[in-house]
């Protein structure tokens, strides 16, 4: 395959940055995007350029570290995490447009490299639980109707990639934090700190500096793990229910 | 801070009264449409001018129209809050972006359909509300009692080519704004449930069409029909 790119390049967080046109050439179709942004790579360090930077880890689709925003939408055609997207996804003689996540909370570090430790505040301030619940317990040792685990699970699959903020037009995180939430308001070991976690995520995700919800529904149709808008009213749930009821006056 | 304008100053907390006051306004929209399809009875006006007159005068819808105004003013300020927040959140934007995959227009142009009807409402409640409780109205007398002639001054507005237009551009407007909004402000209230919320959603497609082809019909029949 034949490909131009067209990636956003920018030194350090103070840099103005701006787009660079890269001709690429012999291009596999059973490439993974990384793959592709490898040989990419590879040819600059050859050329004694500085390489593209990016985020990556795993390259399994399972720790949230790949992002990148493809051809407008965040992780590319596919409803995957990059670091799963193939080639073949792409036609030969395409230009590609690689762009970092464009939020607020998330400052570009280098090239396509974004901080994401606001998530991480955000999982401080209340996404734990601090009661000592053991070891491993044995299968249905905790009375937990297997519906309700499927979903606390189901929210629990969210690897904070960020692709909700990046596909926002709000750079709104109210599908990550209503994941968080979710998990452990569903589960008895998540009683404990309910409503003072619901109260401290929701303000440590305002105090980043993320944007409202306007419920389009970008977020969950671009997350590769499908977390489900339902989460989201749960979380809201969680607030007004907690507001109305803890002890923080 | 207490813990009341805390909440409230919170993103949740003001998304919850854009929320309430969207759906109060909906509400609002359900009495005044049924209300003025007294315009269609063929009587010259005199059920529209009886009903004119005990909305502006009994005590009861006196309340409400406070609490439409509120609404309406709370539901613009909120927005604007909202909006600036957002827009701050993402200071560069993409240079490419594919939103038309992944949501609705409607849902994300909400501000600026708001806006058009807002300028809209403007101009309507300068038309009708300002003139019947401030302009000079004439009156006609049914049964021995005088009532302010508003059935005429709407007759009268809706023989120009251009207001028509406007009503009808404004009511397209509205019904693509309510085609978001009204299932919107229901999952904001956190009323997500597989049991409810297709209920909820086809009452909103059912709503965001029938209550503005109802509302803009009125223009287009007394166009139509009367001149």
């Amino acid at each position: 395959m034949k490909l131009t790119l067209k990636v956003w390049r920018q030194k350090n967080n103070s840099d103005k940055g701006g787009f660079v046109n890269y001709p690429l050439d012999g291009i596999s179709k059973d490439m993974s995007f990384l793959e592709m942004l490898d040989v990419l790579n590879e040819e600059l360090s050859e050329k004694g350029e500085d390489p593209v930077h990016f985020d990556h880890d795993c390259r399994e689709g399972i720790c949230g570290m790949c992002s990148l925003y493809i051809n407008g939408k965040p992780h590319g055609p596919q409803q995957t995490t990059t670091c799963q997207l193939h080639m073949r996804s792409f036609s030969d003689g395409d230009t590609i447009t690689i762009e970092p996540w464009r939020a607020a909370a998330f400052p570009v570090v280098k090239d396509l490299v974004v901080d994401r430790s606001s998530f991480d505040r955000i999982i401080q301030a209340g996404g734990y639980v601090s009661v000592n619940t053991g070891g491993v317990p044995d299968a249905n040792e905790i009375p937990i109707p297997k519906i309700i685990a499927d979903e606390a699970f189901d929210a629990a699959t969210c690897i904070g990639c960020g692709a909700c903020v990046a596909a926002c037009k709000n750079a709104s995180a109210m599908l990550f934090t209503s994941a968080k939430i979710s998990q452990l308001a569903m589960l008895p070991q998540g009683q404990v700190e309910r409503k003072n976690r619901a109260e401290k995520m929701i303000a440590q995700m305002d105090e980043e500096g993320f944007g409202a919800c306007t419920n389009t529904g970008a977020c969950a149709a671009e997350c590769p793990k499908g977390i489900s808008l339902t989460n989201i009213a749960r979380m809201n749930r969680e607030y007004f229910s907690a507001v109305l009821s803890s002890d923080n006056v | 801070m207490s813990w009341v304008t805390k909440t409230l100053s919170s993103t949740l907390g003001r998304k919850l009264i854009m929320a309430l006051t969207g759906l109060f306004l909906i509400l609002f929209l359900t009495g005044h449409v049924s209300g003025n399809l007294l315009l269609f009875k063929n009587d010259g006006g005199e059920a529209f001018n009886i009903y004119a007159k005990f909305m502006t005068t009994n005590p009861a819808v006196k309340l409400l129209s406070w609490l439409t105004y509120l609404s309406i003013i709370g539901h613009v300020i909120y927005s604007i809050i909202l909006s600036r927040k957002n827009k701050s959140a993402r200071p560069i934007g993409y240079s490419e972006s594919k939103a038309s995959t992944n949501s609705s227009a409607a849902s994300r142009n909400m501000g600026v359909l708001g806006t058009v009807i807002l300028l809209f409402i403007v101009v309507h409640m300068q038309s009708f509300w300002a003139q019947m409780h401030w302009g000079s109205i004439p009156t006609v007398t049914y049964g021995g009692e005088e009532y302010k002639d508003l059935y005429s001054i709407v007759y009268a507005a809706f023989q120009v080519e251009w207001m028509v237009a406007l009503y009808v551009i404004a009511m397209i407007f509205l019904g693509v704004h309510l085609s978001h909004g009204f299932a919107s402000a229901f999952q904001t209230l956190g009323l997500n449930h597989k049991k409810y919320t297709p209920a909820i959603e086809g009452l909103g497609k059912f709503y965001c069409i029938v209550i503005p082809a109802l509302f803009a019909s009125m223009p287009l029949y007394i166009y139509f029909t009367q001149s």
